[in-house]
Protein backbone atom coordinates (compact mmCIF):
# COMPACT_ATOMS: atom_id res chain seq x y z
CA UNK A 1 0.00 0.00 0.00
CA UNK A 2 1.60 3.75 -1.03
CA UNK A 3 1.65 6.43 0.73
CA UNK A 4 -1.80 8.29 -0.76
CA UNK A 5 -3.70 4.65 0.16
CA UNK A 6 -2.79 4.88 3.44
CA UNK A 7 -3.97 8.52 3.64
CA UNK A 8 -7.35 7.77 2.62
CA UNK A 9 -7.91 4.68 4.69
CA UNK A 10 -6.56 6.71 7.27
CA UNK A 11 -9.27 9.60 6.55
CA UNK A 12 -12.28 6.65 5.79
CA UNK A 13 -11.40 5.16 9.55
CA UNK A 14 -12.25 8.58 10.69
CA UNK A 15 -15.45 8.45 9.19
CA UNK A 16 -16.75 4.83 9.87
CA UNK A 17 -16.44 2.84 12.99
CA UNK A 18 -14.99 -0.92 12.58
CA UNK A 19 -16.37 -3.80 14.12
CA UNK A 20 -14.91 -7.24 14.40
CA UNK A 21 -17.02 -10.56 13.09
CA UNK A 22 -18.13 -11.25 16.41
CA UNK A 23 -19.76 -7.67 16.64
CA UNK A 24 -21.40 -8.22 13.66
CA UNK A 25 -22.34 -11.80 14.61
CA UNK A 26 -23.87 -10.50 17.61
CA UNK A 27 -25.76 -7.80 15.82
CA UNK A 28 -27.18 -10.17 13.45
CA UNK A 29 -28.21 -12.52 16.00
CA UNK A 30 -30.16 -9.87 17.89
CA UNK A 31 -31.48 -8.64 14.78
CA UNK A 32 -32.78 -11.89 14.07
CA UNK A 33 -34.47 -11.52 17.68
CA UNK A 34 -36.23 -8.45 16.37
CA UNK A 35 -33.82 -6.16 18.47
CA UNK A 36 -32.05 -4.17 15.63
CA UNK A 37 -32.88 -3.08 12.14
CA UNK A 38 -29.28 -3.28 10.38
CA UNK A 39 -28.35 -4.17 7.02
CA UNK A 40 -25.32 -6.09 6.10
CA UNK A 41 -24.21 -5.66 2.19
CA UNK A 42 -21.56 -7.32 0.46
CA UNK A 43 -18.93 -5.22 -1.33
CA UNK A 44 -17.17 -7.89 -2.78
CA UNK A 45 -17.10 -8.97 -6.45
CA UNK A 46 -19.71 -11.61 -8.03
CA UNK A 47 -16.50 -14.43 -8.41
CA UNK A 48 -16.17 -13.49 -4.37
CA UNK A 49 -19.74 -13.49 -3.61
CA UNK A 50 -20.43 -16.65 -5.77
CA UNK A 51 -18.13 -18.91 -3.38
CA UNK A 52 -20.49 -17.44 -0.39
CA UNK A 53 -21.26 -14.82 1.45
CA UNK A 54 -23.03 -14.03 5.08
CA UNK A 55 -26.64 -15.06 5.43
CA UNK A 56 -28.95 -12.15 4.94
CA UNK A 57 -26.39 -10.13 3.06
CA UNK A 58 -27.36 -7.73 0.19
CA UNK A 59 -25.10 -8.09 -2.67
CA UNK A 60 -23.95 -4.46 -4.04
CA UNK A 61 -20.11 -5.06 -5.69
CA UNK A 62 -18.12 -1.87 -5.02
CA UNK A 63 -17.88 -0.71 -8.39
CA UNK A 64 -21.77 -0.19 -8.89
CA UNK A 65 -21.78 0.69 -5.02
CA UNK A 66 -22.71 4.49 -5.82
CA UNK A 67 -25.31 3.62 -8.48
CA UNK A 68 -26.71 0.90 -6.68
CA UNK A 69 -27.01 1.28 -2.80
CA UNK A 70 -30.01 3.71 -3.06
CA UNK A 71 -32.23 1.14 -4.22
CA UNK A 72 -30.89 -1.46 -2.60
CA UNK A 73 -31.04 0.74 0.86
CA UNK A 74 -33.07 3.57 0.29
CA UNK A 75 -33.49 4.54 4.03
CA UNK A 76 -30.34 6.61 4.74
CA UNK A 77 -31.03 6.60 8.56
CA UNK A 78 -30.65 2.38 8.64
CA UNK A 79 -27.94 1.00 10.21
CA UNK A 80 -25.30 -0.46 7.34
CA UNK A 81 -22.88 -2.86 8.04
CA UNK A 82 -20.45 -3.16 5.12
CA UNK A 83 -17.70 -5.56 4.21
CA UNK A 84 -15.21 -7.26 1.80
CA UNK A 85 -12.50 -10.22 1.80
CA UNK A 86 -10.38 -8.48 4.38
CA UNK A 87 -11.92 -4.79 5.56
CA UNK A 88 -10.27 -2.61 3.16
CA UNK A 89 -12.96 -2.61 0.37
CA UNK A 90 -15.47 -2.14 2.92
CA UNK A 91 -13.86 0.94 4.89
CA UNK A 92 -13.49 3.16 1.83
CA UNK A 93 -16.93 1.97 0.54
CA UNK A 94 -18.01 3.05 3.80
CA UNK A 95 -16.58 6.32 3.43
CA UNK A 96 -18.57 6.67 0.01
CA UNK A 97 -21.87 6.49 2.05
CA UNK A 98 -20.85 8.94 4.24
CA UNK A 99 -20.80 11.41 1.74
CA UNK A 100 -23.75 10.09 0.20
CA UNK A 101 -25.36 10.87 3.87
CA UNK A 102 -25.99 7.09 5.01
CA UNK A 103 -26.14 8.42 8.22
CA UNK A 104 -24.71 4.97 10.40
CA UNK A 105 -22.01 3.15 8.26
CA UNK A 106 -20.24 0.61 9.98
CA UNK A 107 -17.26 -1.36 8.27
CA UNK A 108 -16.43 -4.91 9.41
CA UNK A 109 -12.91 -5.73 10.17
CA UNK A 110 -11.11 -8.60 8.87
CA UNK A 111 -13.65 -8.90 6.38
CA UNK A 112 -15.52 -12.31 4.83
CA UNK A 113 -11.98 -13.94 5.30
CA UNK A 114 -12.04 -13.46 9.09
CA UNK A 115 -16.08 -14.53 9.83
CA UNK A 116 -15.13 -17.74 7.72
CA UNK A 117 -11.91 -18.57 10.09
CA UNK A 118 -14.60 -17.59 13.13
CA UNK A 119 -16.29 -20.71 11.84
CA UNK A 120 -19.63 -18.65 11.33
CA UNK A 121 -22.40 -19.45 9.01
CA UNK A 122 -21.47 -19.04 5.48
CA UNK A 123 -24.50 -19.17 3.03
CA UNK A 124 -24.24 -20.66 -0.86
CA UNK A 125 -26.02 -18.79 -3.67
CA UNK A 126 -27.51 -20.43 -6.02
CA UNK A 127 -26.08 -19.37 -9.60
CA UNK A 128 -26.70 -21.07 -13.11
CA UNK A 129 -24.69 -23.25 -14.43
CA UNK A 130 -22.01 -22.51 -17.55
CA UNK A 131 -24.59 -23.56 -20.14
CA UNK A 132 -27.22 -22.43 -18.70
CA UNK A 133 -25.33 -18.61 -18.71
CA UNK A 134 -25.08 -19.33 -22.33
CA UNK A 135 -28.71 -20.21 -23.17
CA UNK A 136 -30.36 -17.48 -21.08
CA UNK A 137 -27.79 -15.10 -21.99
CA UNK A 138 -30.47 -12.88 -23.72
CA UNK A 139 -32.34 -12.81 -20.46
CA UNK A 140 -29.24 -12.18 -18.26
CA UNK A 141 -28.86 -8.77 -20.33
CA UNK A 142 -32.50 -7.90 -19.05
CA UNK A 143 -32.45 -6.25 -15.37
CA UNK A 144 -36.52 -7.44 -14.95
CA UNK A 145 -34.92 -10.97 -15.39
CA UNK A 146 -31.17 -11.13 -15.02
CA UNK A 147 -29.65 -14.19 -13.09
CA UNK A 148 -32.53 -13.98 -10.47
CA UNK A 149 -35.56 -13.86 -12.74
CA UNK A 150 -34.08 -16.97 -14.31
CA UNK A 151 -33.62 -18.66 -11.51
CA UNK A 152 -36.78 -18.09 -10.71
CA UNK A 153 -38.04 -19.50 -13.98
CA UNK A 154 -36.45 -22.45 -13.52
CA UNK A 155 -37.81 -22.86 -10.41
CA UNK A 156 -41.42 -22.12 -11.34
CA UNK A 157 -44.24 -24.42 -12.54
CA UNK A 158 -46.35 -23.97 -15.62
CA UNK A 159 -49.64 -25.82 -16.06
CA UNK A 160 -51.26 -25.89 -19.67
CA UNK A 161 -54.57 -27.20 -19.92
CA UNK A 162 -54.51 -28.57 -23.30
CA UNK A 163 -51.32 -29.21 -25.66
CA UNK A 164 -53.28 -28.22 -28.98
CA UNK A 165 -53.57 -24.20 -30.62
CA UNK A 166 -53.21 -21.99 -27.55
CA UNK A 167 -51.07 -24.68 -25.70
CA UNK A 168 -48.55 -25.44 -28.29
CA UNK A 169 -46.74 -22.35 -29.22
CA UNK A 170 -47.13 -21.29 -25.08
CA UNK A 171 -45.33 -24.37 -23.90
CA UNK A 172 -42.65 -24.27 -26.75
CA UNK A 173 -41.76 -20.47 -25.41
CA UNK A 174 -42.32 -21.38 -22.05
CA UNK A 175 -39.92 -24.03 -22.29
CA UNK A 176 -37.41 -22.21 -24.38
CA UNK A 177 -37.68 -19.58 -21.44
CA UNK A 178 -36.51 -22.24 -19.13
CA UNK A 179 -39.93 -22.54 -17.04
CA UNK A 180 -38.52 -25.17 -15.14
CA UNK A 181 -41.29 -27.46 -14.89
CA UNK A 182 -44.30 -27.64 -17.22
CA UNK A 183 -47.33 -29.72 -16.93
CA UNK A 184 -49.50 -31.02 -19.56
CA UNK A 185 -53.30 -31.66 -19.56
CA UNK A 186 -54.42 -33.56 -22.41
CA UNK A 187 -56.64 -36.78 -23.42
CA UNK A 188 -56.39 -36.14 -27.08
CA UNK A 189 -54.27 -38.02 -29.69
CA UNK A 190 -52.52 -35.97 -32.46
CA UNK A 191 -54.63 -35.81 -35.62
CA UNK A 192 -53.48 -34.49 -38.92
CA UNK A 193 -55.57 -31.58 -38.90
CA UNK A 194 -54.20 -30.24 -35.96
CA UNK A 195 -50.73 -29.64 -37.88
CA UNK A 196 -51.93 -26.52 -38.71
CA UNK A 197 -51.90 -24.89 -36.18
CA UNK A 198 -50.53 -27.32 -33.30
CA UNK A 199 -46.45 -26.83 -33.98
CA UNK A 200 -45.25 -29.04 -30.70
CA UNK A 201 -46.70 -32.40 -33.17
CA UNK A 202 -45.17 -33.31 -36.48
CA UNK A 203 -46.30 -35.70 -38.50
CA UNK A 204 -44.69 -38.93 -36.83
CA UNK A 205 -46.75 -38.40 -33.57
CA UNK A 206 -49.82 -38.76 -35.35
CA UNK A 207 -51.76 -41.12 -33.24
CA UNK A 208 -49.52 -40.32 -30.48
CA UNK A 209 -51.53 -38.63 -26.74
CA UNK A 210 -50.82 -35.24 -27.37
CA UNK A 211 -49.34 -34.86 -23.85
CA UNK A 212 -46.69 -37.46 -24.89
CA UNK A 213 -45.72 -35.77 -28.17
CA UNK A 214 -45.54 -32.45 -26.30
CA UNK A 215 -42.94 -33.75 -23.49
CA UNK A 216 -40.54 -35.15 -26.55
CA UNK A 217 -40.84 -31.39 -28.13
CA UNK A 218 -39.88 -29.90 -25.45
CA UNK A 219 -37.62 -32.01 -23.76
CA UNK A 220 -35.64 -31.81 -27.28
CA UNK A 221 -35.90 -28.25 -26.84
CA UNK A 222 -34.44 -27.39 -23.35
CA UNK A 223 -33.38 -30.42 -21.27
CA UNK A 224 -33.40 -27.72 -18.61
CA UNK A 225 -37.58 -28.16 -18.56
CA UNK A 226 -39.13 -30.93 -17.08
CA UNK A 227 -42.13 -32.09 -18.31
CA UNK A 228 -45.13 -33.95 -16.34
CA UNK A 229 -47.82 -35.30 -18.15
CA UNK A 230 -51.34 -36.17 -17.97
CA UNK A 231 -53.04 -38.22 -20.64
CA UNK A 232 -56.54 -37.25 -18.68
CA UNK A 233 -59.01 -34.66 -18.85
CA UNK A 234 -59.61 -32.12 -15.87
CA UNK A 235 -63.02 -33.37 -14.02
CA UNK A 236 -64.04 -33.00 -10.06
CA UNK A 237 -62.38 -35.87 -9.25
CA UNK A 238 -58.93 -34.63 -9.97
CA UNK A 239 -58.46 -30.37 -10.63
CA UNK A 240 -57.59 -29.95 -7.15
CA UNK A 241 -54.79 -32.12 -6.80
CA UNK A 242 -53.40 -31.09 -10.15
CA UNK A 243 -53.32 -27.62 -10.12
CA UNK A 244 -52.15 -27.38 -6.34
CA UNK A 245 -48.22 -28.33 -7.58
CA UNK A 246 -48.55 -24.97 -10.50
CA UNK A 247 -47.85 -21.17 -9.69
CA UNK A 248 -49.76 -20.46 -12.71
CA UNK A 249 -52.22 -22.30 -15.09
CA UNK A 250 -52.72 -21.70 -18.97
CA UNK A 251 -56.07 -22.30 -20.23
CA UNK A 252 -56.74 -23.13 -23.50
CA UNK A 253 -59.63 -25.51 -22.91
CA UNK A 254 -62.31 -25.51 -25.46
CA UNK A 255 -65.44 -25.99 -23.62
CA UNK A 256 -67.57 -24.45 -20.51
CA UNK A 257 -67.51 -27.49 -17.99
CA UNK A 258 -63.26 -27.17 -17.62
CA UNK A 259 -63.20 -23.27 -17.58
CA UNK A 260 -66.18 -23.00 -15.18
CA UNK A 261 -63.84 -25.81 -13.08
CA UNK A 262 -60.57 -24.63 -13.38
CA UNK A 263 -62.13 -21.10 -12.57
CA UNK A 264 -63.86 -22.13 -9.49
CA UNK A 265 -60.74 -24.50 -8.35
CA UNK A 266 -57.89 -21.78 -9.37
CA UNK A 267 -60.04 -18.95 -6.66
CA UNK A 268 -60.08 -21.78 -3.74
CA UNK A 269 -56.24 -22.64 -4.51
CA UNK A 270 -55.24 -19.15 -5.66
CA UNK A 271 -53.99 -19.92 -8.48
CA UNK A 272 -53.84 -16.99 -11.29
CA UNK A 273 -55.01 -18.38 -15.01
CA UNK A 274 -54.25 -17.04 -17.90
CA UNK A 275 -57.19 -17.14 -20.41
CA UNK A 276 -56.84 -17.37 -24.40
CA UNK A 277 -59.63 -18.10 -26.99
CA UNK A 278 -59.34 -17.99 -30.18
CA UNK A 279 -62.32 -17.78 -33.40
CA UNK A 280 -61.21 -17.38 -36.83
CA UNK A 281 -59.20 -13.87 -37.33
CA UNK A 282 -59.77 -13.06 -33.81
CA UNK A 283 -58.37 -13.74 -30.04
CA UNK A 284 -58.48 -12.22 -26.90
CA UNK A 285 -56.68 -12.82 -23.71
CA UNK A 286 -56.94 -11.92 -20.00
CA UNK A 287 -55.61 -12.80 -16.27
CA UNK A 288 -57.90 -14.12 -14.14
CA UNK A 289 -56.10 -13.61 -10.48
CA UNK A 290 -58.24 -14.42 -7.36
CA UNK A 291 -59.15 -12.22 -5.40
CA UNK A 292 -57.18 -8.70 -7.40
CA UNK A 293 -59.64 -9.00 -10.61
CA UNK A 294 -62.80 -10.73 -12.03
CA UNK A 295 -62.94 -14.27 -12.17
CA UNK A 296 -64.63 -16.10 -15.31
CA UNK A 297 -68.02 -16.77 -13.50
CA UNK A 298 -67.81 -12.34 -13.14
CA UNK A 299 -67.63 -12.44 -16.72
CA UNK A 300 -70.17 -14.95 -17.69
CA UNK A 301 -71.94 -16.24 -14.49
CA UNK A 302 -73.86 -18.84 -16.83
CA UNK A 303 -73.02 -20.34 -20.06
CA UNK A 304 -75.03 -20.12 -23.09
CA UNK A 305 -77.73 -22.49 -23.72
CA UNK A 306 -76.24 -25.21 -26.22
CA UNK A 307 -78.87 -24.05 -29.18
CA UNK A 308 -77.18 -20.53 -28.59
CA UNK A 309 -73.86 -21.43 -28.62
CA UNK A 310 -72.50 -20.26 -32.01
CA UNK A 311 -69.17 -20.72 -31.09
CA UNK A 312 -69.44 -24.74 -30.66
CA UNK A 313 -69.64 -25.53 -34.42
CA UNK A 314 -66.55 -26.09 -36.62
CA UNK A 315 -65.86 -22.54 -36.98
CA UNK A 316 -62.22 -23.07 -38.15
CA UNK A 317 -59.52 -20.54 -37.21
CA UNK A 318 -56.50 -19.25 -38.85
CA UNK A 319 -53.36 -21.39 -38.16
CA UNK A 320 -51.28 -18.44 -36.97
CA UNK A 321 -54.45 -16.73 -34.95
CA UNK A 322 -53.69 -19.54 -31.96
CA UNK A 323 -49.56 -18.52 -32.36
CA UNK A 324 -50.34 -15.03 -31.89
CA UNK A 325 -52.92 -15.64 -28.87
CA UNK A 326 -50.89 -18.43 -26.90
CA UNK A 327 -47.81 -16.18 -27.14
CA UNK A 328 -49.58 -13.09 -25.32
CA UNK A 329 -50.47 -16.13 -22.60
CA UNK A 330 -46.98 -17.12 -22.39
CA UNK A 331 -45.73 -13.51 -22.16
CA UNK A 332 -48.44 -12.43 -19.39
CA UNK A 333 -47.21 -16.00 -17.64
CA UNK A 334 -43.58 -14.98 -17.88
CA UNK A 335 -44.67 -11.68 -15.97
CA UNK A 336 -46.78 -13.58 -13.68
CA UNK A 337 -43.82 -15.34 -12.45
CA UNK A 338 -41.36 -12.93 -12.14
CA UNK A 339 -43.27 -10.24 -10.53
CA UNK A 340 -42.83 -7.68 -13.25
CA UNK A 341 -45.11 -5.15 -15.46
CA UNK A 342 -48.60 -5.38 -15.66
CA UNK A 343 -50.26 -8.24 -16.41
CA UNK A 344 -54.12 -7.98 -17.63
CA UNK A 345 -55.87 -8.45 -15.12
CA UNK A 346 -59.43 -7.02 -15.40
CA UNK A 347 -58.36 -6.37 -19.23
CA UNK A 348 -59.51 -7.77 -22.16
CA UNK A 349 -57.19 -7.57 -24.93
CA UNK A 350 -58.44 -8.49 -27.93
CA UNK A 351 -57.01 -9.14 -31.12
CA UNK A 352 -58.18 -8.77 -34.77
CA UNK A 353 -55.99 -10.29 -37.05
CA UNK A 354 -57.67 -9.14 -40.27
CA UNK A 355 -57.94 -5.23 -39.18
CA UNK A 356 -54.23 -5.97 -37.68
CA UNK A 357 -56.06 -4.51 -34.33
CA UNK A 358 -55.44 -4.89 -30.72
CA UNK A 359 -58.26 -3.30 -28.56
CA UNK A 360 -58.78 -3.20 -24.84
CA UNK A 361 -61.72 -3.70 -22.68
CA UNK A 362 -62.02 -3.34 -19.16
CA UNK A 363 -63.83 -5.90 -17.30
CA UNK A 364 -65.66 -5.64 -13.31
CA UNK A 365 -64.88 -7.94 -10.28
CA UNK A 366 -68.44 -8.69 -9.32
CA UNK A 367 -69.09 -8.27 -5.51
CA UNK A 368 -72.22 -10.86 -5.95
CA UNK A 369 -69.63 -13.21 -7.58
CA UNK A 370 -70.80 -16.61 -6.72
CA UNK A 371 -67.78 -17.62 -7.21
CA UNK A 372 -65.36 -14.42 -5.86
CA UNK A 373 -67.71 -12.60 -4.34
CA UNK A 374 -68.04 -11.33 -0.83
CA UNK A 375 -70.10 -14.01 0.06
CA UNK A 376 -68.86 -16.58 -2.71
CA UNK A 377 -68.55 -20.43 -2.15
CA UNK A 378 -66.48 -21.37 -5.05
CA UNK A 379 -66.50 -25.02 -3.86
CA UNK A 380 -70.05 -25.86 -4.77
CA UNK A 381 -71.04 -23.85 -7.72
CA UNK A 382 -72.74 -25.87 -10.75
CA UNK A 383 -69.70 -26.35 -13.88
CA UNK A 384 -72.83 -26.81 -16.11
CA UNK A 385 -73.26 -29.39 -18.90
CA UNK A 386 -70.95 -29.50 -21.94
CA UNK A 387 -73.18 -27.25 -24.12
CA UNK A 388 -70.97 -28.18 -27.12
CA UNK A 389 -71.12 -31.82 -26.99
CA UNK A 390 -75.08 -31.62 -26.53
CA UNK A 391 -75.00 -29.69 -29.81
CA UNK A 392 -72.56 -31.91 -31.42
CA UNK B 1 -76.94 6.86 -34.74
CA UNK B 2 -74.51 4.16 -32.37
CA UNK B 3 -72.57 2.06 -33.92
CA UNK B 4 -72.44 -1.64 -32.84
CA UNK B 5 -69.22 -3.78 -32.82
CA UNK B 6 -70.26 -7.78 -33.41
CA UNK B 7 -68.16 -10.28 -31.79
CA UNK B 8 -66.69 -12.55 -34.31
CA UNK B 9 -69.64 -15.49 -33.03
CA UNK B 10 -72.26 -13.12 -34.13
CA UNK B 11 -71.27 -11.56 -37.57
CA UNK B 12 -73.11 -14.66 -39.17
CA UNK B 13 -76.79 -13.38 -37.92
CA UNK B 14 -75.31 -10.02 -39.40
CA UNK B 15 -74.65 -10.95 -42.69
CA UNK B 16 -70.62 -10.89 -41.78
CA UNK B 17 -70.59 -7.26 -40.76
CA UNK B 18 -68.30 -6.51 -38.08
CA UNK B 19 -69.95 -3.40 -37.54
CA UNK B 20 -73.67 -2.21 -38.27
CA UNK B 21 -75.55 0.98 -37.08
CA UNK B 22 -78.79 1.21 -35.07
CA UNK B 23 -80.79 3.85 -33.79
CA UNK B 24 -82.25 4.75 -30.29
CA UNK B 25 -81.08 6.61 -27.30
CA UNK B 26 -81.01 4.05 -24.63
CA UNK B 27 -79.58 0.39 -25.02
CA UNK B 28 -82.96 -1.38 -24.96
CA UNK B 29 -83.93 1.23 -27.89
CA UNK B 30 -80.41 0.25 -29.77
CA UNK B 31 -80.69 -3.27 -29.45
CA UNK B 32 -84.37 -3.26 -30.50
CA UNK B 33 -83.55 -1.19 -33.98
CA UNK B 34 -80.21 -3.70 -34.27
CA UNK B 35 -82.96 -7.28 -34.01
CA UNK B 36 -85.28 -5.31 -36.44
CA UNK B 37 -82.56 -5.06 -38.96
CA UNK B 38 -81.14 -8.50 -38.18
CA UNK B 39 -84.07 -10.99 -36.42
CA UNK B 40 -81.49 -13.98 -35.77
CA UNK B 41 -79.45 -11.45 -32.98
CA UNK B 42 -82.14 -11.44 -31.27
CA UNK B 43 -82.08 -14.87 -29.54
CA UNK B 44 -77.82 -15.12 -29.98
CA UNK B 45 -78.30 -11.65 -27.69
CA UNK B 46 -81.27 -11.63 -25.80
CA UNK B 47 -83.52 -14.45 -25.99
CA UNK B 48 -85.94 -13.24 -22.77
CA UNK B 49 -86.68 -10.06 -21.64
CA UNK B 50 -83.62 -9.06 -19.10
CA UNK B 51 -80.19 -8.59 -20.70
CA UNK B 52 -78.73 -12.46 -21.06
CA UNK B 53 -75.94 -13.47 -18.59
CA UNK B 54 -73.45 -15.00 -21.15
CA UNK B 55 -73.43 -11.83 -23.34
CA UNK B 56 -71.40 -8.95 -22.09
CA UNK B 57 -72.51 -5.43 -23.34
CA UNK B 58 -70.69 -2.64 -23.14
CA UNK B 59 -71.41 0.89 -24.42
CA UNK B 60 -67.72 3.01 -25.07
CA UNK B 61 -65.54 0.08 -23.02
CA UNK B 62 -67.67 0.03 -20.26
CA UNK B 63 -69.76 -2.79 -19.30
CA UNK B 64 -73.30 -1.75 -18.67
CA UNK B 65 -74.28 -4.09 -15.96
CA UNK B 66 -72.18 -1.18 -14.18
CA UNK B 67 -73.79 1.65 -16.02
CA UNK B 68 -77.73 1.73 -15.99
CA UNK B 69 -78.30 -1.80 -17.82
CA UNK B 70 -81.08 -1.49 -20.72
CA UNK B 71 -82.02 2.04 -19.86
CA UNK B 72 -78.74 2.78 -20.08
CA UNK B 73 -78.14 6.13 -22.32
CA UNK B 74 -76.39 5.75 -25.80
CA UNK B 75 -75.83 8.91 -28.13
CA UNK B 76 -75.08 8.88 -31.99
CA UNK B 77 -71.46 9.05 -31.50
CA UNK B 78 -71.27 6.15 -28.91
CA UNK B 79 -70.25 2.42 -29.83
CA UNK B 80 -71.88 -0.54 -28.51
CA UNK B 81 -69.52 -3.55 -27.79
CA UNK B 82 -71.64 -7.08 -27.85
CA UNK B 83 -69.31 -9.82 -26.82
CA UNK B 84 -71.03 -13.59 -26.25
CA UNK B 85 -69.23 -16.36 -24.26
CA UNK B 86 -67.28 -18.62 -26.42
CA UNK B 87 -66.59 -21.81 -26.52
CA UNK B 88 -63.94 -22.09 -28.88
CA UNK B 89 -60.89 -21.86 -27.33
CA UNK B 90 -57.02 -23.51 -28.88
CA UNK B 91 -57.97 -27.62 -28.46
CA UNK B 92 -60.34 -28.59 -30.79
Amino acid sequence: MGEASREIMRRARELVPEWTPDQVHEALKRKGEGAQDLVLVDVREKHEWNEGYIPGALHVPRGYLELQIEEAVPDKTKPVVLYCAGGVRSLMAGATLKQMGYQNVISMAGGFGQWRARGYEVAQPRTLGEAQRKRYSRHLLIPEVGEAGQLKLLDSRVLLLGAGGLGSPAAYYLAAAGVGTIGVIDSDVVDESNLQRQILHNVSRIGKYKAESARETIEALNPDVKVITYVDRLDETNVARIIADYDVIIDGTDNFPTRYLLNDASIIANKPVVHGSVFRFEGQVTVFKPHEGPCYRCLYPEPPPAALAPSCAEAGVLGVLPGVIGLLQAVETIKLLLGIGEPLVGRLLTYDALAGEFSELKLYRDPQCPACGENAHPENLPTYADVCALSA
Amino acid sequence: MATVRLAPVLRAAAGGAKQVSAQGNTLAEVLADLYRQYPALKEQIQPEEELSRFVNVYVNDQDVRYLQGLQTAVGPNDTVILLPAMAGGGQE
